[in-house]
């Protein structure tokens, strides 16, 4: 049923696919003035197309930075991440990217923010209209169309950010805690429509979190990261079918075991990082 | 409660936000006025009992010099060639100061080969090159156009290009992610993130645009507002002095409120950050 593995020697039993995103001995160390820090390291993960990974772990643990560097934003400090057969060296036009902070463009409203990939792309102004207009009512902010990022909620911002992100549609959506802000009904719906576009779609979805429920309702594959630098302790497959019912989780016997087991793997490591702060 | 009382109270509450506010501007303005007035009355009482009237004229006096500017054309012609000079050159300046400080902005090499030369000129006093400007151009309205767009071009240079500078990073590298090219970028987030700093600078820089214009005037001119003001001093008409100073503070006061309400219509989000509450 667990099928753990360790440091996460890449596919699912039974499958064949070669993988779309490969991190071959991944490590980060960022170098400030006077000290260096030791983000993440030695990680090796391979996430299959149309796969949904999800990583948890306590924060500082590296997970951002993994994104990070599927993006192209920088390159590891050792190994190499791998996209479609190629190492990832610059700017990775294949990926779409949630930060933690939205980085929405303050001087644009709701629609100017959701439009610009469009307008990147050169989509015609109708056409793009159109789409803009079925973001918004898929991410619940209609009657808000016109209003600046600072006239928004946190959770709305977050949602405008993910209108955006799905606007230019990339072949695999990074997300760096993109439900964090929301009350729990929207992020309730917000999770059930990703997991519906993330099926239908067919996208390659890695979904960085701290919350471990979150990281096992959504995920085909979790990999669970220890503090820092981090580096992936356990790979859990989830034993849930691909179309979950977000909606009766919660009587899942499968599901609440699998939360009990992860919340018992990572409070050894929670008390770790407290007493490391203290 | 319905939705339609909801409206209502709505409405009544920024009627009554509308109204307080108004009552406050209107004793700002009552209390200003009577600032000016008891001050003007000191300085009529004071001129020719306290302090000699040669040094400070008085009011009714200097009134009375403007009256006369006003009723025989002067003033208008004065100072429509002093604000065209100022215009002009604030204009030439603030354009080429913009487009150097994104150019200088985007391109990191360019900026850090001139960088010395730029700060050495910034350094100079830009009044001292009015002796150049006049061997170059003559003493006619070129010059203290082209005095007036130096000291502009600086000011408005340096901030475009501090602000060019400030555009974060983070922006640009989720736009680059979007396929985004430099195109894209410098339309989409660099310039409008800048255009608070060129702001700030074309508004710091216009009243150092009349600063231009009126010493080159003094300089040397036959016409101007800074003509008026050395001809009047050279007559020793101290009322004439202070009407010219005046119309130099009017002057400056419209420029200044042109580019307030230019910023206003240029950036509307600010008017929606600064419109809502404060949260923390």
């Amino acid at each position: 049923m667990l099928t753990s593995e360790k440091h996460g020697q890449g596919a699912t039993a039974g499958t064949h696919r070669q993988p779309l995103i490969e991190f071959r001995n991944v490590a980060k160390t960022f170098w400030t003035k006077d000290d260096e820090v030791r983000a993440v390291e030695n990680v090796n993960l391979a996430v299959l197309p149309g796969e949904f990974i999800s990583l948890v772990g306590p924060s500082g643990c590296g997970k951002s930075t993994l994104l990070n560097m599927t993006a192209g934003l920088f390159q590891p400090t050792e190994g190499e991440v791998v996209y479609a057969g190629s190492k990832v060296v610059s700017f990775n036009y294949k990926t779409g990217y949630m930060t933690q902070n939205d980085h929405l463009l303050p001087w644009r409203d709701v629609v100017g923010n959701i439009s610009v990939p469009l307008e990147v792309r050169g989509q015609r102004k109708g056409e793009a209209r159109e789409r803009v207009q079925s973001l918004i009512k898929l991410v619940g902010l209609t009657g808000f169309e016109k209003s600046y990022p600072s006239q928004l909620s946190g959770g709305m911002r977050k949602r405008a950010a993910l209108a955006r992100l799905l606007a230019y549609d990339p072949e695999t959506l990074l997300l760096d805690e993109p439900f964090a802000a929301l009350d729990a009904q929207l992020r309730l719906n917000m999770q059930i429509e990703l997991r519906s576009i993330s099926r239908s779609l067919n996208k390659t979805i890695i979904f960085v979190t701290h919350d471990l429920d979150e990281a096992v309702a959504l995920a085909d594959r979790v990999a669970v990261f220890g503090p820092r630098p981090g580096s992936i302790i356990r790979m859990l497959d989830s034993p849930l079918p691909a179309d979950r019912d977000l909606l009766r989780l919660r009587h899942d016997p499968d599901y609440t075991r699998l939360t009990a087991e992860l919340w018992d793997m990572l409070t050894p490591t929670l008390t770790a990082t407290r007493g490391e702060a203290r | 409660m319905t939705a339609r009382e909801m409206t209502t109270t709505l409405a009544a509450e920024q009627q009554r936000r509308k109204s307080a506010r108004q009552t406050r501007a209107l004793r700002l303005n009552a209390a200003r006025f009577v600032f000016v007035a008891v001050f003007l009355l000191a300085w009529e009482f004071a001129s020719g009992r306290l302090i000699a009237e040669f040094f400070i004229s008085r009011p009714s006096e200097i009134t009375r010099t403007i009256w006369e500017w006003v009723a025989g054309g002067d003033l208008f012609y004065h100072a429509g060639i002093t604000a065209s000079e100022a215009f002009l050159g604030y204009i030439i300046g603030g354009t080429l100061g913009m487009g150097f400080g994104v150019l200088l902005g985007r391109a990191r090499f360019l900026a850090e080969l001139l960088d010395p030369f730029v700060m050495a000129f910034y350094s100079l006093p830009k009044v001292a090159l009015a002796p150049l400007f006049i061997l170059w151009l003559g003493i006619g309205f070129s010059m203290k156009i082209a005095l007036t767009a130096t000291i502009v071009f600086f000011l408005v240079f340096l901030n475009t290009y501090t602000g060019v500078r400030n555009v974060s990073r983070e922006l640009e590298a989720i736009l680059r992610l979007m396929g985004a090219r430099e195109r894209h970028v410098l339309m989409k987030v660099v310039l409008p993130s800048a255009v608070t700093w060129v702001f700030a600078g074309l508004r710091i820089s216009a009243p150092y645009a009349l600063i231009g214009a009126i010493v080159g005037e003094m300089m040397a001119s036959n016409r101007g507002l800074g003509f008026l003001l050395t001809r009047s001093q050279g007559q020793f008409d101290t009322a004439g002095v202070f009407a010219a100073l005046i119309a130099i503070m009017l002057l400056a006061f419209v420029l200044n409120t042109a580019v307030k309400y230019t910023e206003i219509k240029a950036m509307p989000w600010k008017t929606a950050e600064s419109d809502r509450e404060v949260t923390i």
